[in-house]
């Protein structure tokens, strides 16, 4: 062989080997990390052996950022520089936050301009993506430290029932954080391939996932190493965590009838939401316990029945149910067709949510790997999947309707939910007055009819719409949602040939514009890690068209006089040369050369090959036999 | 099944592989010389996944060929390739999801079949009926639904809904087996609206049912 050549993504490069892909849960109130090597899964742990990374900030005056246990203990001590559970404020505008308002433990920035929300924390203003993003700095800088390698790619697990705003916000966090995001994969999907993997499962499967802040329900077709989701539904507020505001709650109103009712601060908000997770912790293997709330010097004590969490919690579990139930309407599914029910998140330990789970599905449910760890375990093997390659394949959904705003404020869907993604779905729209050339195009979220029930997700003007009549023009808006369930709209003019393609960017994302402001300000050296992935980028699309020729070269080389056989050797060596040492203008520069010096070739190859065809010869030599496939 | 016949049995057409640059059937997944994945090209939901076209479809048929393509195609198998690479599986995978998804739902499925032919059914916005049958079946059905006031009620009239739509599916069929596209074609309308009160009288029951929860 003349050349040496690699598969792309083997590329000779000696630090291949010390960069990994990891799985990471994001998680409201914990994050895990794992790997998998050749399939089996590791949750990476600390010197001390935990796995759970509290997903808890803490900022100090002096400019520092601690996460996770020792973010915790600073709860008490800095109220105000810590942040938990900001994983509720993904995605969200200040006025979605409003509506929780009294609830959340943050100081909110209400001046802040555009539209996602901003908390003060600390004498800063920071944004729920930075925030998220110290988080995963943290979880990477655990993963490294165990395993002594670069992490520089993961897949991030997300709430099947995350909207669009919710999962870019999640996608820009792991970039501010110097993380390629493999994938998004919803939570429930990862759990279940975690089971499926281990268990060998064929059937259909519930995963019923109640993590600190929000639910979802999947259900899931398991065939022969193919995991589709069938249908999806939860809800993106609802938690463990709304056990604890109901404890605190408990709490506080007891408290006040002894002390006598005053202000409440934040900080004392979030100590009585400490100790009230105390106390559903201790309830779910305690019959009772007893508590002391100490605030402005005064003492109060709180005694708590599990029968009476059990009321208080009763609200929210019974909120599951209901969703379950119409998940499995959605899927046409009655309870006792579910071969297995698999629990996934800590608050499934509450032994009131098991009780009403088991009964729903008429079984009791699958809680073997344990419920904190069995996303991160499911995300690390698709992330193996993705980097190494594999055996299974996921085929996800949309978690809800993507919608269009049409007159009247009511809403056109466009891609129904539970619709199998990647998916592209075009509509066409008209205008309604003569000489119209601009149209406003509002994309939604949701299943109610009318707009301001649905969640708005993004709105752009399509410009430069030729004048016409009213309704002549032909508008096609195309909606594309791709593998990781993220959005991207396109607008178009037909009739003319206008064309106009706009995609866009949530209304409560970031801007670009913020994007790389904060890259630029954060530590991770972003300029240099955005030109390394660039200059990956280049390399395997360099690597690619090597081959590419080389396999033409093996069937097609008489084509060639020895002259200009030499001359594309010459243009393949350069390649392969600048590929292992030159830099990403190099690497282009050899690439198109090599796309030069293989023109004729190229043209005597169709001229041969549309011959050979007119013979009867055919070239369709890899006619598909798929159903031939084990 | 079919009585429409592929449109020509001629070599099929070549075009040059955007990897390689070399001829690649205009059809092919991948190119036969460099193995590259190709951008999914105009077919037909049934000759994208395989299949027969006709209205019978066996489900385990269909979710057996669409998982076979989709374990080849899906962007996941491809994520450490290039970008090219990965766009093109992005789209081979949305033109396999839209087939499935439009093979999958027998009226979808009529509806394109008859499209196919030359028909057009619009099964997305309402058409005028002029079936005299049809529209007071409609009517005595919701005139039913309406009047039913317990849950049980309800789920004789869901249960005769369900099995109005499964005996309108086997008409269907036999059309299809005939040639008969004047008769699927007002099969295909009549499937639409009994889906329609199917589901109404679905979405009425389960508000019965959760009530008494």
């Amino acid at each position: 062989m003349l050349l040496q050549i690699h598969e792309p993504g083997q590329t000779p490069n000696p630090h291949a080997n010390d960069k990994v892909a990891v799985g990471i849960d994001l998680g409201t109130t914990n994050s895990v990390v794992a790997i998998a090597r050749e399939g089996e899964a590791e949750v990476l742990r600390d010197a001390e052996g935990a796995g759970l990374i509290p997903s808890v900030v803490s900022y100090g005056d002096d400019g520092s950022v601690v996460v996770g246990r020792a973010a915790r203990r600073d709860l008490l001590g800095n109220p105000d520089g810590v942040v938990s559970s900001i994983k509720r404020l993904m995605g969200r505008g200040l006025t979605d936050v409003k509506s929780l308002a009294g609830t959340l433990p943050y100081e909110l920035d209400e001046a802040a301009e555009g539209g996602m929300v901003r908390l003060r924390v600390a004498g800063r203003t920071l944004t729920p993506v930075e925030i998220s993003a110290d988080i995963l700095r943290a979880v990477k800088a655990q993963a490294e430290e165990t395993l002594d390698k670069i992490v520089d790619r993961a897949v991030v697990t997300v709430p099947a029932y995350f909207d669009d705003a919710a999962r870019s916000a999640t996608k820009d966090a792991a970039k501010l954080a110097g993380l390629d995001v493999l994938r998004l994969v919803n939570e429930p999907t990862a759990a279940a391939l975690a089971y499926g993997l281990d268990n060998q499962a064929e059937g259909l499967y519930a995963v019923y996932d109640l993590g600190g802040g929000t639910f979802d329900i999947s259900l899931l077709q398991m065939e022969k190493g193919v995991f589709q989701v069938r249908a999806t539904g939860g809800d993106a507020a609802l938690g463990g965590d709304d056990f604890d505001h109901a404890i605190a709650e408990h709490f506080l109103a007891e408290r006040a009838a002894v002390v006598g009712q005053k202000a409440i601060t934040s900080a004392e908000v979030k100590q009585a939401l400490a100790t009230a997770r105390m106390a559903k912790e201790c309830l779910s293997s305690s019959p009772y316990g007893e508590w002391f709330i100490e605030m402005d010097g005064e003492t109060s004590k709180h005694r708590l029945e599990r029968e009476e969490f059990e009321t208080l919690a009763e609200p929210f579990v019974a909120r599951t149910i209901a969703i379950c139930q119409g998940v499995l309407e959605d899927a046409g599914v009655v309870p006792s067709e579910v071969k297995g029910v698999v629990l996934v998140g800590g608050s499934t330990r509450v032994p009131l949510v098991r009780k009403r789970v088991a009964g729903l599905f008429g079984q009791e449910p699958l809680a073997d790997i344990n419920p904190d760890e069995v996303v991160a375990v499911g995300a690390a093997l698709q992330a193996e999947a993705l980097t190494v390659g594999s055996d299974t394949l996921l085929l996800d959904v949309t978690p809800l309707s993507l919608g269009i705003e049409t007159m009247g404020s009511i809403v056109e869907k466009v891609i129904p939910r539970n619709t199998p993604i990647p998916v592209a779905m075009a509509q066409e729209f008209t205008t309604y007055q003569d000489g119209q050339d601009a149209m406003l195009i509002h994309v939604v979220q949701g299943e109610r009819e009318m707009v301001d029930q649905c969640r708005s997700l993004a709105r752009f003007v399509l410009t430069g719409i030729p004048s016409m009549t009213a309704g002549a023009a032909r508008i096609r808006v195309t909606f594309s949602v791709d593998a990781d369930g993220l959005l991207t709209v396109s607008a178009r003019e037909t009739v003319t040939g206008v064309e106009q393609e706009i995609s866009v960017k949530p209304s409560y994302g970031l801007t670009e514009d913020e994007m790389a402001n904060m890259l630029r300000d954060s530590m991770v050296h972003a300029r240099e890690d955005m030109e390394a992935r660039l200059l990956a980028e280049s390399r395997v699309e360099a690597v690619r068209s090597l081959l590419a020729v080389q396999a033409a070269l093996s069937v097609d080389q008489d084509l060639l006089s020895a002259d200009e056989l030499g001359v594309i050797h010459a243009a393949m060596a350069e390649v392969e040369r600048t590929s292992r040492e030159g830099d990403r203008a190099a690497v282009q520069a050899a690439a198109e050369a090599l796309e030069t010096a293989t023109k004729t070739f190229a043209e005597r190859r169709m001229d041969r090959g549309i011959r050979n065809a007119l013979a009867g010869v055919s070239v369709d030599r890899l006619n598909e036999t798929l159903a031939e496939e084990p | 099944m079919s009585t429409h016949s592929d449109m020509s049995e001629a070599a099929p057409a070549l075009v040059p592989c955007w990897s390689c640059k070399g001829p690649v059937a205009s059809r092919a997944l991948f190119c036969s010389t460099c193995g590259a994945v190709q951008p999914p090209g105009q077919t037909d939901h049934f000759m994208r996944l395989g299949l027969m076209r006709g209205f019978d479809l066996e489900p385990d048929q269909l979710q057996k060929q669409y998982f076979g393509f989709q374990r080849r195609l899906h962007p996941d198998r491809f994520a450490t390739r290039s970008p090219k690479e990965r766009a093109l599986s992005q789209q081979q995978a949305t033109a396999l999801n839209e087939a499935y998804e439009v093979l999958k739902d027998p009226l979808r499925r009529a509806a394109y079949l008859l499209r196919l032919a030359g028909r057009v059914v619009n099964v997305e916005e309402a058409a005028t009926v002029n079936d005299p049958v049809l529209l007071m079946e409609a009517m005595e059905m919701r005139e039913a639904l309406e009047e039913a006031e317990t849950a049980d009620d309800v789920a004789e009239l869901s249960a005769k809904a369900e099995a109005d739509v499964a005996s309108c599916v086997r008409s269907l069929s036999k059309a299809f087996a005939a040639d008969d596209l004047d008769a699927a074609g007002s099969l295909t309308t009549r499937l639409k609206y009994l889906g329609k009160l199917a589901e109404e009288a679905k979405a009425r029951r389960i508000r019965l049912t959760r009530q008494g929860i």
